[in-house]
């Protein structure tokens, strides 16, 4: 399919699903609105407070307290979840040791641990880095773990020949393993820097996207939970096509197989 | 001369998941002298590349001895250079990245380590391909730069594991040429496995057939009376080629349908 041609019927499947949501909502059939506005808001009204959000710039401050609580968290998470994957790849008695506690805290859903963080750290900002960073070291983690542990062996071996020490072959084997590895899973660690990001805020802050839609669905207000929403949306698809560029600068090296349809 | 490789009843032991021992190899006693040119044959699953593994350091025999140089192996190999039958490029790095890396290693300053990586390429006739990622490049292709990874570090031995395996025939052939062309320049000591026969006779000075296995053992050693320098596509149509190839296939038969035998079995 041609880019431009796939590029009109991505744009038609939003037209139809908008023109559907707006009829829907305003129009009787047989007598009777289908979606009342109520719960439903309509598409004029989402519009207008996504524009009233930007022309009076009070979006802004959101904007920039979520990214920067993303951010921190998938730094943080990543930092932890490299420096442990290596260190429990290479050592495999600690691994095998912290193994069932690892599975544990892995399988515990992190909403729960939203109430913790905000007594542990205030409403302020980091309560929600904690929040994502639970989230993005356990994939970082596991990602790393991975990579180190299937390392070729040949290739192993051919570094060990041509005469690579301990450090050298982490630098030139263990490293580019792992990070191909890191950065195949990076889509969905930043995904789960923002969910936690935004999830932390909707359980208690004072400011971000989360905050907003909290704020809006505490008046009933559908119109500003889905402005906030769309804004949420667009602003995650933004993170996503930085993370793609990023990707296909840092990863040039892999055949590009897998991304043909 | 100094051998360059020596082994010395060099028996081979792995460890089963069931407790048990796997002898693979037995008894084994073989020596590669300076600048020679040694091919070993023998059916599938003999243990020819286990025996390069020991000759590399990257598996320590059961008993016997190694010596390189006359002087006892322990650890790595550091005089040895080896070719792997599997890829083995860093695939994260450039064609002229993964044939530097070997001196960039030892503290060789990265310009001039770059510049006698191309050197290398263009030696394999790969000169304009520096910037190509492995995955980039055809088998063939991935084996020249392979080759001049290896052969960069100058090492004084070279093992190669079935290095040309997986190519196709003409491929082979070119791979082989070139082969004898690089080794014709300053005779390494090399220690080539191989199942294919011809491609050893071919290559080498001397030809040595190991049994099948378990508990292979070294059955033959013919040298190969045939003039250098050679052309691999015209060397097979020699009378002394074909007869040696007769003479040598007399003995490898036998081993090469037990060893088929058993591979069925397992």
């Amino acid at each position: 399919m041609g880019s431009v041609r796939l590029l009109v019927l991505q744009a038609l499947v939003a037209v139809v699903a908008i023109v559907l949501w707006h009829v829907l909502t305003t129009y009787p059939v047989f007598g009777k609105i289908l979606l009342p506005p109520f719960f439903f808001s309509n598409p004029v009204d989402v519009a207008e407070q996504v524009v009233k959000w930007f022309v009076s710039g009070v979006i802004w401050k959101h904007l920039w307290i979520t990214l920067w609580e993303s951010i921190l968290a998938f730094v943080i998470g990543s930092v932890g979840g490299v420096l442990v994957g290596f260190w429990f790849a290479r050592q495999p008695r600690v691994a095998a040791v912290f193994d069932p506690y690892i599975k544990m805290v892995n399988a515990l859903p992190r909403v729960v641990l939203a109430p913790i963080f905000t007594l542990w750290l205030g409403l302020g900002i980091w309560s929600k880095v904690a929040l994502g960073v639970t989230l993005v070291f356990f994939i970082v983690f596991f990602n790393v773990y991975q990579g180190v542990k299937e390392v070729s062996q040949t290739i192993l071996a051919n570094g060990r020949m041509l005469g690579m020490n301990e450090r050298q072959l982490m630098r030139h084997v263990y490293w580019p393993s792992a990070l191909s590895w890191i950065f195949s899973s990076l889509h969905t660690s930043v995904g789960f820097a923002v969910v936690g990001a935004v999830v932390g805020e909707y359980l208690g802050s004072a400011a971000g996207l989360g905050y907003l839609i909290q704020q809006a669905e505490g008046i009933f207000d559908v119109g500003g939970v889905f402005a906030g929403m769309f804004v949420l949306a667009a602003f995650v698809l933004v993170i996503d096509a930085v993370v793609s560029i990023v990707e296909r600068r840092l990863l040039v090296w892999r055949p590009a197989a897998d991304s043909r349809p | 001369m100094a051998a360059a490789v020596s082994l010395n009843n060099v028996d081979v032991a792995f460890r089963l998941a069931d407790g048990g021992t796997y002898r693979a190899v037995a008894q084994a006693s073989l020596t590669v002298a300076d600048g020679e040119f040694v091919a070993i044959v023998g059916p599938t699953g003999c243990g020819k590349s286990t025996l390069l593994n020991i000759a590399a350091g990257l598996l320590a025999p059961f008993s016997g001895g190694v010596e390189i140089y006359d002087a006892g192996l322990s650890g790595l190999n550091r005089q040895a250079g080896y070719l792997f039958q599997a890829d083995a490029l860093f695939p994260w790095k450039t064609a002229a990245d993964n044939v530097a890396i070997g001196l960039e290693i030892a503290g060789i300053a990265a310009s001039e380590a770059r510049a006698r990586a191309q050197q290398w390429l263009s030696r394999v006739g790969l000169g304009t391909f520096g910037d190509r990622y492995p995955h980039m490049l055809s088998g063939g292709q991935r084996k020249r730069v392979g080759l001049a990874q290896v052969l960069i570090r100058n090492p004084k031995i070279l093992l190669m594991d079935e290095p040309f395996g997986p190519l196709d025939a003409q491929t082979r052939q070119i791979m082989g040429n070139l082969l004898l062309d690089l080794w014709s320049a300053d005779k390494k000591a090399v220690l080539f496995v191989t199942h294919d026969l011809e491609e050893a006779i071919a290559l080498s000075d001397r030809v040595v057939i190991m049994s099948a296995g378990p508990a292979a053992r070294i059955i033959g050693d013919w040298k190969v009376p045939l003039a250098r320098p050679r052309d691999i596509a015209e060397i097979k149509l020699d009378k002394a080629f074909h007869d040696l190839h007769r003479e040598i296939w007399q003995v490898l038969r036998a081993e090469v349908i037990k060893g088929y035998a058993q591979t069925e079995a397992a």
